[in-house]
C-alpha cells in the first residue's frame, strides 16, 4: 500500500511538469499567426482576448477549487457546512457571464460583418476544388491555371530526406498584387474542399453546384502557405495552398507574361 | 451472485450460469451488465483504432498505413466511440440505476429492454465487417458528409443500416427509460426529488427520441441518393450538398449533449457524498439542464460557419452558441459551491469527478473561443477543434463513466476495488490524456488541419508527444481492466452504503444490490 501511495504521490509530480513541460519544449510554433491582412489581425487580437478572458476565468474558479481542496477536506478535521443554495449567488454568477458573453460578442460580430463585405473589390480570382488539385482563373486579367502538390513521393515515402516546405509546395503558386483587395469565388468539381490561407485568415468551403465568396488584401509581399481544410478523400492532405503576394508592377509583368487568350477554352474543355 | 441466500428463489435469476441467462434476460441489472462490457470492448477496438492514426502520425512522411486506410480509421475510430462506447456505457448506467434510485424493482419495458441491447453486437459487427469489403470502410468522416462519402464503396449501406440498427437501439433505450421515470417512480419520488442522474438521463432520453429520426432520415437520403437517382444533395439535379449538413448537424449538436448530459448526473451524485455536503443548488442545476437541451436544438450551424452561410445565419448561431456558456457556468459553479467548506476526501471515484470539472472546463474554454464566428474560421477543421472535443469527450464524458463505474461498483459487485490501484490509474490517466490532448491545441492554433495522414515538419515535435501520451492514456486502461475483475472475483466485503456520506436510495439495498430491486416501494422522506 505504501509503495503504491509514494507512486501515486510521483506521479502527481509528474502530472504537474508534464503540463508545464509540454509548453515549453519544442520550440516550434504554438499559437495562430497575426497574419498579413487587416482582417487578420484583428481575428488574431480577439482569439487572444478570447484566450485570456478564459485564462482569468480558469485562474479564478480553479483557484476557489484548488483552495477549497487544500482547506475543506476531512484530514484537516473540518466539520462540513450544510447550505445548499442562495438565490443571489446564484444570480450573480448567471448573470456575470451574461455580461461578459455581450462584451465579447460586440468586436466578433463588427469583425464578422468586415468579412462578409466583399464589396468594392480590385480584382476577382475564381477558386475551383478538384480531387487533389486547385484551378485558378483570374477573371480581369485571363489568367488560369492548375496548382497542385510539388513535394515528390520519395520525400512522402521517406526514401529522401524533406524538404524546408514538405507538403505545404506547390507547382504553379496564386499571384497577387499587394495591397489590392482581392475577391475570392470559391466552388469546386466533385466533392467539397476548403479553401485556407491561414495569413490571410479566409477559410471558405467550395461546394460544387454553389459559389462562395471571401476576399482579402494582403498588406505585405510574402509566400503564404495554407492546405485544403475539409476532409476530400484520399489525397485530402496532399492539396496544399501558396499565395505569392507581389509589388503590383511584378503583378501586372507576371500577367503579361502567363496571359493566354485560349485559356478560357482550355478551361472548358477541363471541366468537361 | 451465487452466495445470496439460497431459499429466496427471487434474487436469483432462472439460470445463473448459462448462456441463456444473458441471452433471454429481462432483468435491469443483467442489462445493464451487458451494455457496460460491451461499451468496454467497444472502447478497446476503438482505442485501437486511434492508435493506428496516432502511430501514422508519430512522424512526418507516410509510414504505416496508405492515407485511404487512414481515413477509414478516422471515421470508424468515431462511430466507435460515440454510438459504441459512451451511449452503450450510459445507458448501462441508467439500467443498473435509474430502477435503484426511483425506488423500482425493474424498468418499465424490460422486454424491449434486452432487444435494444442484442441489436447492439450485431450492429457493429456488421460496421466492423465493411472495412474488408471491396473499396474499404468508410472513409468520409463520421460526419458522413455528401459528395464525398457516396464515394464508398461496397461498405455503404452496411454502414448506414448498422447506424439505423444503432439509431433504434438508443430511440428504446431512451423510451424506456423515459417510461420508467414518469411510471415507475416510488410514491413520494417526485419529480424534483429524483436523483440530477436521473434528471440528466430524463432529458437526454427526449433528445435521444427527438433527433435520432432526423440522423435516420439524412443517412436514407444517402442511401436514396447513391443507389436509386434521387437527387437530395447532388446540385447537378437540383439538391445541395450543405442541406446534409444541416440535418446531420441537427441530430449532431444534440447528440454531443446526449454524450455529456449523463455525466453531468454522475458527477452531481459524486461531489456531495465526499463533500460530505448536499449538492448546491439542485434546482438551478435542473433547469440547467434544460436550458443547455433547449440551447442544443438552435445552435447546430456552428459546425458549419465556413460553410457559405448569409451574415444573419451567422450571427444568430454565434449569439446561440455563446448563450451555451451561461448554464454551462452555472453547473460548474454548483459543483465548486458544493464543495466549498465540505469536509472532502478523495477517493478515486472523487479524482475522476474533480478531474472532469477541471478538464471538462477547458473543452469549455475552447469551445467559448470557437464560438466566435470570426475567430473560427481559423480554427475550423484543425487540430484546435480536435482537442476542443476530445477535452470535453475523454476527460469529460468518458472520465464520468469511470468515475461512476467506481463510485457505484461496490454496489454492483459487493466488493470494494482497490484504492491505491485506482488513483495508480486515475494518475496516469490524466497525465497521459492531457500528454495526448494539450499539444493538440498549439498543432491546431499553427496551422493544421485535422484528419491528414502526414503533415509539415513545424507539426513534428506535438504530434511525436501526442502519440507518445495516447499510448500511454491507452496502455493505462487496461489497469482499469485489472482493477474491476479484481473487485469482481475478491476484494473487501462493501457495506450497503458503501462511502461514509453517500445519499439517495440505492444505498439502501444490501451489497451487492438483490437482483430484482424493490419489489416493495420503499419509503421516501
Amino acid at each position: 500500500m505504501f509503495a503504491i501511495k509514494r507512486l501515486n504521490a510521483w506521479l502527481g509530480l509528474a502530472f504537474i511538469s508534464v503540463v508545464s513541460g509540454s509548453a515549453l519544449a519544442a520550440g516550434q510554433p504554438i499559437n495562430m499567426t497575426p497574419g498579413v491582412t487587416d482582417i487578420s489581425a484583428e481575428v488574431y487580437d480577439m482569439h487572444m482576448i478570447a484566450f485570456w478572458l478564459c485564462v482569468v476565468i480558469a485562474i479564478i474558479v480553479f483557484g476557489v477549487m484548488f483552495y477549497s481542496i487544500f482547506a475543506h477536506r476531512k484530514s484537516r478535521g473540518v466539520t462540513p457546512a450544510t447550505f445548499h443554495e442562495s438565490t443571489t449567488i446564484e444570480a450573480i454568477w448567471t448573470i456575470i457571464p451574461f455580461v461578459v458573453l455581450i462584451a465579447l460578442s460586440i468586436p466578433a460580430t463588427k469583425t464578422l460583418i468586415d468579412m462578409y463585405d466583399t464589396s468594392d473589390y480590385d480584382m476577382t480570382v475564381k477558386i475551383t476544388g478538384y480531387q487533389w488539385l486547385w484551378h485558378y482563373e483570374y477573371v480581369e486579367d485571363g489568367v488560369d491555371f492548375h496548382s497542385k502538390l510539388h513535394t515528390p513521393n520519395s520525400q512522402i515515402n521517406n526514401d529522401e530526406e524533406k524538404g524546408e516546405n514538405y507538403l505545404l509546395e506547390v507547382d504553379n503558386e496564386l499571384v497577387l498584387p499587394v495591397g489590392k483587395k482581392v475577391r475570392f469565388l470559391i466552388t469546386s468539381n466533385d466533392v467539397i474542399h476548403a479553401w485556407w490561407v491561414p495569413d490571410l485568415a479566409v477559410k471558405k468551403d467550395a461546394v460544387p453546384g454553389f459559389i462562395n465568396e471571401a476576399w482579402a488584401r494582403a498588406n505585405e509581399p510574402g509566400i503564404y502557405r495554407g492546405q485544403c481544410a475539409e476532409l476530400c478523400g484520399r489525397h485530402h492532405g496532399f492539396m496544399p495552398v501558396v499565395v505569392r503576394v507581389v509589388p503590383e508592377a511584378e503583378y501586372k509583368q507576371w500577367v503579361v507574361e502567363n496571359a493566354k487568350p485560349e485559356s478560357a477554352t482550355e478551361y472548358a474543355a477541363i471541366s468537361e | 451472485m451465487s452466495t445470496v441466500a439460497a431459499g429466496d428463489h427471487h434474487d436469483h435469476p432462472e439460470s445463473p450460469y448459462s448462456i441463456k441467462r444473458w441471452l433471454f434476460t429481462t432483468n435491469h441489472k443483467d442489462i445493464g451488465t451487458l451494455y457496460l462490457w460491451f461499451a468496454f470492448i467497444m472502447f478497446l477496438i476503438g482505442g485501437v483504432m486511434a492508435l493506428v492514426i496516432r502511430t501514422e502520425l508519430f512522424q512526418p512522411g507516410l509510414q504505416f498505413v496508405d492515407p485511404q486506410f487512414f481515413n477509414s480509421m478516422t471515421t470508424m475510430h468515431a462511430i466507435m466511440m460515440i454510438f459504441g462506447v459512451v451511449m452503450p456505457a450510459f445507458t448501462g448506467l441508467a439500467n443498473w440505476l435509474i430502477p435503484m434510485m426511483i425506488g423500482a424493482p425493474d424498468m418499465a419495458l424490460p422486454r424491449m429492454n434486452n432487444w435494444s441491447f442484442w441489436i447492439l453486437p450485431f450492429a457493429f459487427a456488421m460496421m466492423l465487417s465493411t472495412l474488408f469489403m471491396d473499396g474499404g470502410g468508410p472513409a468520409g468522416g463520421w460526419t458522413l458528409y455528401p459528395p464525398l462519402t457516396l464515394q464508398t464503396g461496397d461498405a455503404l449501406p452496411f454502414v448506414i443500416l448498422s447506424m439505423h440498427f444503432m439509431g433504434l437501439s438508443s430511440i428504446m433505450g431512451a423510451i424506456n427509460v423515459v417510461a420508467t421515470v414518469l411510471n415507475m417512480r416510488a410514491p413520494g419520488m417526485t419529480l424534483m426529488k429524483m436523483p440530477l442522474f436521473v434528471w440528466t438521463w430524463l432529458i437526454t432520453a427526449y433528445l435521444l427520441i427527438a433527433v435520432m429520426p432526423v440522423l435516420a432520415g439524412g443517412i436514407t437520403m444517402l442511401l436514396t441518393d447513391k443507389y436509386f437517382g434521387t437527387s437530395f444533395f447532388n446540385a447537378a439535379g437540383g439538391g445541395d450538398p450543405v442541406m446534409f449538413q444541416h440535418i446531420f448537424w441537427f441530430f449532431g449538436h444534440p447528440e454531443v449533449y446526449i454524450l455529456i448530459l449523463p455525466s453531468f448526473g454522475v458527477v452531481s451524485s459524486i461531489i456531495p457524498t465526499f463533500a460530505r455536503k448536499p449538492l448546491f443548488g439542485y434546482a438551478s442545476m435542473v433547469y440547467a439542464t434544460g436550458a443547455i437541451a433547449f440551447l442544443s436544438f438552435i445552435v447546430w450551424a456552428h459546425h458549419m460557419f465556413t460553410v457559405g452561410m448569409p451574415l444573419a445565419g451567422e450571427l444568430f448561431f454565434m449569439f446561440a452558441t455563446m448563450l451555451i456558456a451561461v448554464p454551462t457556468g452555472v453547473k460548474i459553479f454548483n459543483w465548486i459551491a458544493t464543495m466549498w467548506r465540505g469536509a472532502m476526501t478523495f477517493e478515486t471515484p472523487m479524482l475522476f469527478a474533480l478531474g472532469f470539472i477541471v478538464m471538462f472546463s477547458i473543452g469549455g474554454f475552447s469551445g467559448l473561443m470557437l464560438a466566435l464566428a470570426p475567430v473560427d474560421f481559423q480554427y475550423h477543421d484543425t487540430y484546435f477543434v480536435v482537442a476542443h472535443f476530445h477535452y470535453v469527450l475523454v476527460p469529460g464524458s468518458i472520465f464520468a463513466i469511470i468515475a461512476a463505474v467506481y463510485y457505484w461498483l461496490p454496489k454492483w459487485c459487493g466488493n470494494m476495488y482497490s484504492e491505491g490501484l485506482g488513483k495508480t490509474h486515475f494518475w496516469l490517466s490524466t497525465i497521459f490524456v492531457n500528454l495526448t490532448f494539450f499539444p493538440m491545441h498549439f498543432v491546431g492554433l499553427a496551422g493544421m488541419p485535422r484528419r491528414i495522414p502526414d503533415y509539415a515538419l513545424q507539426f513534428s515535435d506535438y504530434n511525436m508527444m501526442a502519440t507518445i501520451g495516447a499510448f500511454g492514456f491507452g496502455l493505462s486502461q487496461l489497469l482499469f481492466l485489472v482493477l474491476v475483475i479484481k473487485a469482481i472475483r475478491s476484494g473487501n466485503k462493501a457495506t450497503s452504503q458503501v462511502w461514509e456520506d453517500a445519499e439517495g436510495l440505492e444505498w439502501t439495498l444490501p451489497s451487492p444490490a438483490p437482483y430484482h430491486s424493490f419489489s416493495t416501494p420503499p419509503a421516501i422522506k
